[in-house]
């Protein structure tokens, strides 16, 4: 079996006000020392197979297709046997 | 001529639709449940609010691949009139009949309130009831409403005046200020190039009526209805 795991994250170019919250409320806790706080959100798929190549060609294809949207998201992934 | 209200799990705002239609435009209408594809008979489709599919992963993007959506698609290329409001034109949105996307909030809180908007294009199927830069007195209600585009993609929809609404101030004094949601170039509601799919943030439906506060909505559907019987004849 293999384990994907898709880290999607908003552009650089586009504003992430839930970002700019955490990182307010973390500079509230003592944390001022922070550039930037982003965040994204992580999609964990389980494949039924073991062929690496056809893995990573179908998670690209499902990023594509629905998991980001290309507009305002990018998207890397990992994939590793389980 | 007739309307048809889809109806996705977690629409909300389709009963409001088929109300304002049947017994303030008094026209006919039909719901037309989302795995529905047949859309014989209609003339124009309304995508209503509320929190399709439980706005899972981004708002409308699961509702997009909904079998009644290859058949709006269809319907549109054909010359078929569509209306999305809210919900509605954020599925637009992801299912790329329109162009851009939602982005939540800039303040991140659900918004539910009278907003003011400028008719920034009279001149389309879906407006043709207001006057040049009327202004139009309609709640929205939405926790994504951030209109985002690229800078290419702005300036085609400047282009070919694709930006029908934009949000002022009950004067009609267009900018930041009374931009409640972050919006691009404070835009409410846009058109396809072709004139016959209308995305629009504020809530229409919801202002169909002086006892509800405003009436304004209400101009949109009678609006469509004109151009429809202007067809025919």
């Amino acid at each position: 079996m293999l384990r994907a795991q898709i880290y999607i994250t908003l552009k650089r170019t586009v504003a992430d006000p839930q970002g700019l919250t955490l990182k307010h409320a973390l500079e509230s806790l003592g944390y001022k020392d922070l550039a930037d706080v982003r965040m994204g959100k992580l999609v964990v798929i389980k494949l039924n197979f073991q062929d690496k190549k056809r893995a990573q060609q179908q998670i690209d294809q499902m990023c594509k297709k629905l998991l980001a949207n290309p507009i305002i998201e990018d998207y890397h992934f990992t994939i590793e046997e389980q | 001529m007739k309307f048809g209200v889809v109806v996705f799990p977690g629409s909300n705002c389709d009963q409001d639709c088929f109300y304002v239609i049947k017994d303030v435009l008094k026209k006919p209408v039909r719901y037309i449940w989302h795995q529905d594809i047949d859309l014989d008979g209609l003339d124009c489709v309304i995508l209503p609010g509320g929190f399709s599919y439980g706005d899972y992963l981004r708002t409308g993007a699961i509702a997009r691949f909904s079998p009644l959506m290859k058949s709006i698609a269809g319907f549109t290329r054909k010359g078929g009139s569509v209306i999305g409001i809210c919900n509605g034109f954020q599925i637009l949105l992801e299912a790329g009949l329109l162009p851009g996307v939602m982005l939540r909030n800039r303040g991140l809180h659900f918004i539910c309130r009278y907003v003011y908007i400028k008719t920034e294009n009279n001149d389309t199927r879906f407006t043709g009831f207001y006057n040049a830069g009327q202004i139009l007195k309609i709640p929205i209600a939405h926790n994504e409403g951030n209109y985002y585009i690229d800078a290419s993609g702005l300036k085609e929809l400047r282009d070919n005046n694709q930006i029908v609404f934009r949000y002022c101030s009950d004067s009609g004094e267009v900018s930041e200020r009374f931009n409640p949601n972050g919006a691009l170039d404070n835009i409410a509601g846009i058109i396809n190039k072709k004139g016959n799919i209308l995305g629009m943030m504020p809530h229409p439906e919801r202002s169909s009526e002086k006892g509800l506060g405003s009436e304004d909505g209400y101009f949109i559907f009678k609006s469509v209805v004109n151009f429809l019987e202007k067809k025919r004849a």
